[in-house]
């Protein structure tokens, strides 16, 4: 590993006031997008190129938590959750892997690349009708990421790919809002109001946004070329400069 | 999908017709003896009482379990489960008794985490924020009891100390005494706090049971004055 980056990462809000988080020489990369927009197939395309690159990858998904996983599939099964107890149910599965996975995977130098952050809290929480500021008040224990990558697509592109991949399903299609009672006008409705608060999130947070219409390689293509100009321009930030070099200990 | 009514904060009294009526006090401090025989008082006088008790839905039980068995709970999941709870709670026990009229007894409430969870180490405004849509308590009662009275009506009842009640997760110290002492001490201390910024009314709890239920008994009266969600089947007495 090359020198290592001394300056803090920044939290989104209070952070983990009872951790002392030194400095994280890793790389927090997060995937952002809607339902059926291909993130996990451009994360399992991106993470052996870095590896080939020589990079650690440490992937981390939502709801993928090993405290929260269950009982969150459990709660949507049944039909006693309310926007509030969906939202902290997601923030905890969120603490959890951020404390669990991601942070240690930081710390250890590695690329945590992360399917999803609090942008989709954000976006989903504004859409099922919760406050938008009390969400983020929620989230301020996260991490700010060191580059967002948005896949950019809209409901007309996004229907045909979910159809022919695992076909619409009834909370990625905002059944749980009564926006319709047909699946695919619901799916239309509930996608169009999520991609426009994931639009407004990445103009808000200066998301990279990337063209998710196009066919799978040259969105990866696309990819690579940011995932790179962003490494590149974190190792000219970490290299010393000369009067600093003197002071670096070995430590 | 149901949301929560955005009428309710903690910064203002509740719309409900009901009233909401809450015990504090670390673990030891006789809170739920006294809002036990709250319960049996208020409900013989013919007042339609509901009780709910802090993590207790079904909800996270099972994620709480692993968590606490396998050591899982970081201080923020902690809270965050427990709030979780609490949401729950408040949508299916707590509300729809206060929009009914009726008197809602809670056994800890978000004073709560306010407290323990910022005694971990979370930051004090975020769990207030995390916890900004509940309701505030008509009378939030706090029971003030030292730490030693609290241990030694533990370690009456049973031989050992719950491994979260005594904070062993906060890494203070290896022996649970030890443990509890230092991080209830915390406890305290934020509660005394808590105490001022949200009015709690603290009762000693060090006097003996019935002088305290005397006081709690005489608050309660105050609190129902203008209250008129009582049963007509109730006994006569106007409260």
């Amino acid at each position: 590993m090359g020198p290592e980056d001394r300056r803090q990462k920044p939290w989104y809000g209070e952070g983990l006031p009872y951790l002392r988080v030194g400095p994280l020489p890793g790389h927090l990369i997060v995937i952002e997008g809607t339902d059926g927009v291909g993130r996990s197939t451009q994360i399992e395309l991106l993470r052996p190129w870095l590896e080939l690159e020589g990079h650690a990858v440490s992937n981390t998904g939502w709801t993928r938590s090993p405290l929260l996983a269950d009982t969150i599939n459990e709660a949507k099964a049944g039909h006693e959750l309310t926007v509030t107890t969906f939202s902290l149910l997601y923030a905890a599965d969120f603490a959890d892997r951020l404390e669990h996975q991601i942070l240690p995977a930081l710390h250890a130098g590695s690329i945590v690349l992360a399917d999803r952050y609090m942008y989709t809290a954000f976006a989903r929480n504004r859409v099922m009708g919760a406050d938008p500021a009390w969400t983020r008040q929620v989230f301020g224990f996260a991490l700010v990421p060191d580059l967002v990558l948005y896949l950019e697509i809209d409901v007309e592109h996004l229907v045909p790919r979910v159809l022919e991949g695992k076909g619409m399903d009834y909370w990625e299609s905002g059944m749980h809002l009564a926006l319709g009672t047909d699946i695919f006008d619901s799916f239309v409705r509930y996608q169009r109001r999520l991609i426009a608060e994931y639009n407004a999130l990445g103009r808000e947070f200066g998301f990279v946004t990337i063209d998710a219409r196009r066919p799978v390689d040259a969105i990866q293509s696309d990819l690579r070329t940011h995932v790179a100009m962003y490494l590149a321009s974190a190792r000219r930030r970490r290299r010393p400069q000369p009067e600093k070099a003197l002071g670096r200990s070995r430590a | 999908m149901i949301s929560i009514a955005r009428s309710a904060s903690l910064s203002q009294p509740h719309p409900y017709p009901g009233r909401l009526i809450t015990v504090e006090g670390i673990d030891g401090s006789g809170k739920s003896t006294q809002l036990l025989l709250l319960d049996r008082w208020l409900t013989s006088r013919g007042y339609p009482v509901r009780f709910t008790e802090w993590n207790s839905s079904r909800l996270v039980r099972r994620a709480m379990k692993r968590g606490k068995k396998k050591d899982l709970l970081t201080p923020t999941t902690f809270s965050l489960l427990h709030a979780v709870d609490f949401a729950d709670r408040l949508t299916y026990q707590i509300v729809p008794p206060l929009k009914a009229g009726m008197i809602v007894l809670a056994d800890r409430y978000v004073y709560t985490a306010f407290s323990r969870d910022v005694a971990r180490g979370v930051h004090p405004a975020w769990v207030r924020s995390v916890y900004s849509f509940a309701p505030r308590p008509d009378l939030a009662l706090y029971f003030r009891v030292p730490i030693e009275v609290s241990l030694d009506r533990l370690l009456a009842g049973r031989t050992k100390l719950k491994y979260h009640e005594a904070g062993m997760d906060v890494g203070l110290s290896t022996d649970p005494v030890d443990s509890f002492r230092m991080f209830q001490s915390r406890v305290l201390e934020i509660y005394d706090q808590l105490a001022e910024e949200f009015g709690l009314r603290v009762v000693d709890a060090t006097a003996d049971i019935p002088s305290q239920q005397k006081i709690v008994r005489r608050l309660v009266r105050d609190t129902l004055r203008r209250y008129e969600g009582k049963r007509a089947t109730g006994s006569a007495d106007g409260a």
